[in-house]
């Protein structure tokens, strides 16, 4: 398997780490229980395109946000995950 | 001698000695061991998984499911290896399988007589009750009937090699197809890979023969693979088997650099495992003979039809001097004609159709051979080697001919293998009579036999085509390629050819599976393809079912009336052929496992005679022992005394180290942590917990402010890699604005603990004059960046772990076994000893700090007694969580300190704490021991605990059981500091 990483290139996936869902948004502080419940514990586990958090920890060591499909792994897109909103590579 | 004259691709000038059953034989530069065993007359080469029947040569390569043969002695020994894929070399030393006392006479083959006794579902049926009788009776007995080969008993003397690759196009396979699809990449200038199993080159071509471009096919390939070694983007890769298919255009390949040669050279490993990277790939794996399914189909002298012409005219082997051919279609008749042009008698052909092309009864009548138009073969005779056939007639007459060989020709399975390795299922293809590939893995272009097209014009076409499409695609264009010219062999593709009333006819060679076994499973319900497999064991041994696989399929859909389209095939799953474990693990083995971290000054450590353990990929010291010391905990007794009344040195350079710089570091910490760092003045150190975004501790350690913007902070040893990665993500992910910028130090940093009382005079006798550790000027947690050593740069840190006055001095990696020596010289004045982990691990016991046994990922800082650090001022990471009523529940297990109520009494890590009268079970279970140790400054064994409400029970007396090591003894509940809890010893 092989993953593109904005900063460095298609590296062979055994340089990153997986650390799932990335769509999950930190809430608020004083955000109600449930919220920080949801946050911390539901993750979707879509047959599909999904939204991926990986660290390129053999590499560049930045934070990735790559759209995988779970179905054929094939691999869509990838951008550095403190560009979130916006500036994707 | 059964070699061929005048013919062939081996050295006759190159004869090659070698050892079968120990018995001495020759062959020649260019054999395999099969080629080699049948040129000395040797047609008996193994026996049969479950019945023992013997079993001789099938095929001419990876697909042999009968000669598996023990290769090489002693630590080499390699069982279940199929002699059609050895090359052979001087001094080769090779066994049969299966056999007992000999190969000739072989015991066991009595239970072909008692076929009954191993029908389908077998195992299933018969050793199901008592359970107790699989290992005292079943299992030794079936393994010793039935084994296959047996491994090494010694470790593999060899290595093993793992490599990338990387290119524009990889070709699998050199036949017609593939060789024309590298020249077409080459010569484009794309950068190819042509991987081939074989050693040499062709495929095919070297054992059909034919023409191309006006050469005959074998000199082709000759003139081809010099064009491509030519071209320096071009890399050929013989003796290599790409055995798997997986994302991205990743490959698995597995190259045999050394098992041609009787032991590796020096500098070469045995066998290399390649990852190759290709963004094309070009499958042009050929195409696989089917077995005709017939009684006795397994008699050694049957032999795949196109296996018989790759002996002929490959290797200059006749296999038989009296043949009958078996086809069913045309391709057999190549066969005829291939024997007869060599001189060997063709006494039958038994062709399926009752019609066939005029062209045939001119070349039956050329090689004298009678035709059996629409007959089909009853039974073979022989008991180790085939001497006659009986041949049935469309009438229904039987005739017996007497032969040692029998071609057959049941057609060819496109090796389609690794087209579905991400999941592509092949199709059924009525034009090809076969299934071929179906979905494609992406990037993957398959041509010639592989997909069906058997002739070598079409093959040459399509390897062109895709040659040059493939480097289009990785951009190198060029006009269109020059295709190869060559005719396609006239005919159809043979069809599939059971003999449904066959009794004893295999359709898994190796397993021993008939088509009554299929009939069993029909019968029994076990229908769908991959239920059959697993049922009958069909298409599960060493060889995949390559020649017979399609066959029991075949024989499933004849019993169920469905079409072999929606009968289907069982999945394919890498490796392609077998791989050696070793050249998997490659240089991972043995004290190679995984990578060794050596510390700064280990070679002090080691030199002082310490005893080492390991700590993760770390070898840390775990004591000092000195001649006398009866046992570790005199040692450690002396250690302790030693520190607690003079001083000590333990090297801590495991810890993270992690430097921190930019103003906005104080606000990142006060993020990370639990407790507020932004407020620490410069100079100063503070102890901190980091929860997980869950509300449960994380890790702790302490950071230091070395500078307003430069912070330097330390995490546990084991947890250095997921602090880091944590804190990228906390910075990266959710405060990038943050003005910070930090990374690892771990490994820049040498890093020694000095505690004791004298403590002070140690640092300061390696410290450049002019440091002033006066406790005024360098109280306790203070920090400061100094020089040692003559002008090399230390950070000292005054903290303790231990209870003592203490300090942690660092110094350049590089620097940091001259300073642990300087110490120990002016140290020596001051009572200083060295110490290892487990004196650490004592004193942080004897002060009640915390360890992976307290941090263990379902603590929270209020569980472990840091109630007071939690802000409340401020946002940071898991503090929305730690509220949950949960875990703030008072009545959750708590951090305690546990004393023997008996002091002569031990303690043991994962006792359960139990009120003082309650039976022990999980019922009243209210905690457990979390860490213990031996207390030389107390005299008796203390503990840490997790007891449910605990801080609140102190001084209650509760029951500490470990029923596993037969321990339950009454332990008091304390305060988790056993020793100076007021901590005047460490402020001095
Ligand atoms: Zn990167």
């Amino acid at each position: 398997m092989r993953l593109p990483c904005p900063h460095c290139g298609s590296r062979p996936a055994d340089e990153f780490t997986c650390y799932g869902a990335a769509d999950p948004v930190r809430p608020a502080a004083g955000a109600p229980a449930q919220v920080w419940h949801d946050y911390v514990h539901i993750r979707p586990n879509p047959y599909g395109l999904h939204n991926e958090l990986w660290q390129h920890v053999h590499g560049c060591r930045r934070w990735l946000v790559m759209t995988r499909d779970t179905r054929t792994h094939a691999v869509l897109g990838a951008r550095d995950g403190g560009s979130r909103g916006g500036g994707a590579a | 001698m059964t070699r061929l004259a005048g013919c062939g691709l081996v050295d006759r000038a190159q004869p090659l000695s070698f050892r079968f059953d120990g018995n001495a034989y020759t062959g020649l530069a260019g054999d395999t061991l099969a080629s080699a065993l049948l040129a000395n007359g040797v047609r008996l080469a193994g026996r049969s998984f479950k019945y023992h029947r013997p079993r001789g040569i099938l095929s001419a390569g990876p697909e042999e499911p009968n000669a598996l043969v023990e290769l090489r002695r002693g630590a080499r020994r390699e069982p279940n290896i199929p002699a059609t894929t050895v090359e052979l070399f001087s001094g080769l030393e090779a066994d049969s399988q299966n056999r007992w006392p000999s190969l000739r006479f072989d015991v066991m083959a009595v239970t072909g007589l008692l076929g009954p006794l191993f029908p389908a579902g077998f195992y299933y049926k018969t050793f199901m009750w008592p359970a107790r009788f699989w290992e005292r009776l079943y299992e030794p007995a079936i393994r010793r009937a039935a084994g296959l080969g047996r491994a090494a008993e010694a470790e593999d003397p060899d290595r093993y090699d793992r490599a990338h690759l990387y290119c524009d196009v990889l070709v699998i396979g050199s036949g017609a197809a593939g060789l024309a699809a590298a020249l077409a990449a080459g010569r484009r200038g794309a950068r190819v890979v042509l991987c081939e199993s074989d050693w040499r080159l062709g495929g095919r071509l070297l054992a059909d023969g034919g023409e191309i471009d006006g050469l005959p096919a074998a000199d082709w390939a000759v003139a081809a693979e010099a064009e491509l070694r030519a071209m320096p983007e071009v890399r050929m890769m013989p003796r290599t088997t790409v055995f798997g298919v997986y994302d991205h255009g990743t490959y698995g390949a597995v190259q045999r650099v050394s098992d041609h040669e009787p032991e590796p050279d020096a500098n070469e490993p045995r066998q290399r495992y390649w990852r190759i990277t290709a963004e094309r790939g070009v499958l042009a794996a050929g195409a696989i003979e089917r077995l005709v399914a017939f009684s006795g189909n397994d008699r050694p002298g049957v032999m795949l039809s196109g296996a018989v012409r790759q002996y002929l005219n490959r290797y200059a082997v006749t296999p038989g001097r009296r043949a009958i051919v078996v086809t069913a279609g045309d391709d057999g008749w190549r066969t005829v004609t291939a024997l007869a042009s060599h001189g060997i008698e063709v006494a039958a052909v038994v062709d399926r159709r009752a019609e066939m092309p005029e062209r045939h009864a001119a070349a039956a009548a050329s090689a004298g051979a009678r035709v059996f138009a629409g007959g089909r073969i009853g039974g073979t005779l022989g008991g180790s080697s085939l001497f006659a056939a009986d041949i049935v007639e469309a009438s229904g007459e039987r005739t017996r001919v007497a032969a040692d060989l029998l071609a057959v020709a049941g057609g060819w399975n496109p090796t389609v293998q690794l087209t579905c390795h991400l999941g592509g299922k092949p199709v059924w293809s009525a034009a090809a009579e076969a299934f071929v590939p179906g979905a494609l893995p992406p990037g993957m272009a398959v041509v010639g036999a592989a997909r069906g097209s058997f002739g070598l014009g079409s093959a040459l076409a399509e390897g062109a085509r895709a040659g040059a499409e493939a480097a289009e695609a990785t951009g190198f264009s060029g006009s269109a390629p020059a295709i190869p010219f060559a005719l396609d062999a006239e005919g159809a593709p043979a069809p599939i050819w059971i003999d449904s009333g066959a009794r004893k006819a295999f359709v898994d060679l190796q397993h021993d599976v008939t088509l009554e076994d299929i009939a069993i499973a029909h019968r029994e319900g076990f229908r769908a393809v991959e239920l059959l497999k697993r049922y009958t064991t069909h298409g599960m041994a060493t060889d995949q079912g390559k020649t017979g696989g399609v066959l029991g399929m075949a024989a499933m859909a004849a019993l169920t009336g469905m079409d072999m389209a929606e009968t289907g095939t069982t999945v394919f799953r890498p490796p392609y052929t077998p791989v050696a474990i070793g050249a998997l693990a490659g240089p991972n083995r043995g004290k190679d496992y995984r990578p060794r971290r050596r510390t700064p000054a280990q070679g002090w450590a080691e030199e002082q005679g310490a005893v080492m353990t390991e700590v993760g990929l770390w070898h840390r010291a775990l004591w000092f022992p000195r001649p006398g010391e009866a046992d570790w905990q005199a040692t450690i007794t002396r250690e302790i005394g030693a520190i607690r009344t003079g001083a000590g040195v333990a090297e801590v350079s495991t810890l993270g180290k992690i430097e921190l710089v930019g103003p906005d570091a104080g606000a990142l910490l006060d993020f990370l942590y639990i407790n507020t760092f932004s407020t620490l003045p410069v100079g100063r150190t503070r102890f901190g917990i980091m929860l997980r975004e869950d509300g449960f501790a994380m890790d702790d350690g302490t950071t230091a402010r070395l500078e307003q913007d430069r912070w330097i902070l330390t995490t546990s040893t084991g947890h250095a890699g997921a602090v880091m990665e944590h804190m990228e993500y906390v910075h990266q992910m959710l405060r990038p604005e943050l003005k910070v910028a930090f990374t690892s130090v771990s490994d820049r940093w040498a890093q020694f603990s000095v505690a004791g009382p004298n403590s002070r005079q140690v640092i300061a006798g390696v410290l450049d004059p002019g440091a002033d550790l006066a406790d005024a000027a360098f109280p306790h947690m203070a920090c400061g960046v100094f020089t040692a050593l003559g002008g090399v740069p230390a950070r000292v840190f005054r903290i303790s772990f231990s209870g003592e006055r203490a300090y942690e001095i660092a110094v350049p990696a590089g620097f940091g076994e001259e300073l642990v020596r300087r110490m120990m010289q002016t140290g020596a004045a001051f009572g200083l000893v060295p110490y290892g982990l487990e004196s650490l691990g004592t004193m942080r016991v004897e002060k009640g700090h915390l360890g992976g046994g307290e941090i263990n990922g379902q603590t929270t800082a209020r569980d472990l007694g840091f109630a007071r650090l939690m802000s409340s001022r401020k946002d940071y990471i898991g503090r929305a969580l730690a509220q949950r009523p949960a875990l703030i529940d008072p009545r959750r297990p708590a951090l305690v300190g546990l004393r023997p109520v008996d002091r002569m009494a031990t303690l043991r890590g994962g006792a359960h704490l139990l009120p003082e009268d309650a039976p022990v079970r999980i019922e009243h279970d209210q905690g457990h021991v979390t860490s213990v140790a031996y207390s030389p400054t107390l005299g008796h064994w203390i503990g840490l605990g997790l007891l449910e409400g605990g801080p609140s029970r102190h001084g209650e007396v509760v029951r500490a059981a470990n029923p596993l090591e037969g321990f339950d003894d009454l332990v008091e509940i304390v305060p988790p500091c056993f020793l100076d809890p007021q901590g005047a010893r460490l402020r001095g």
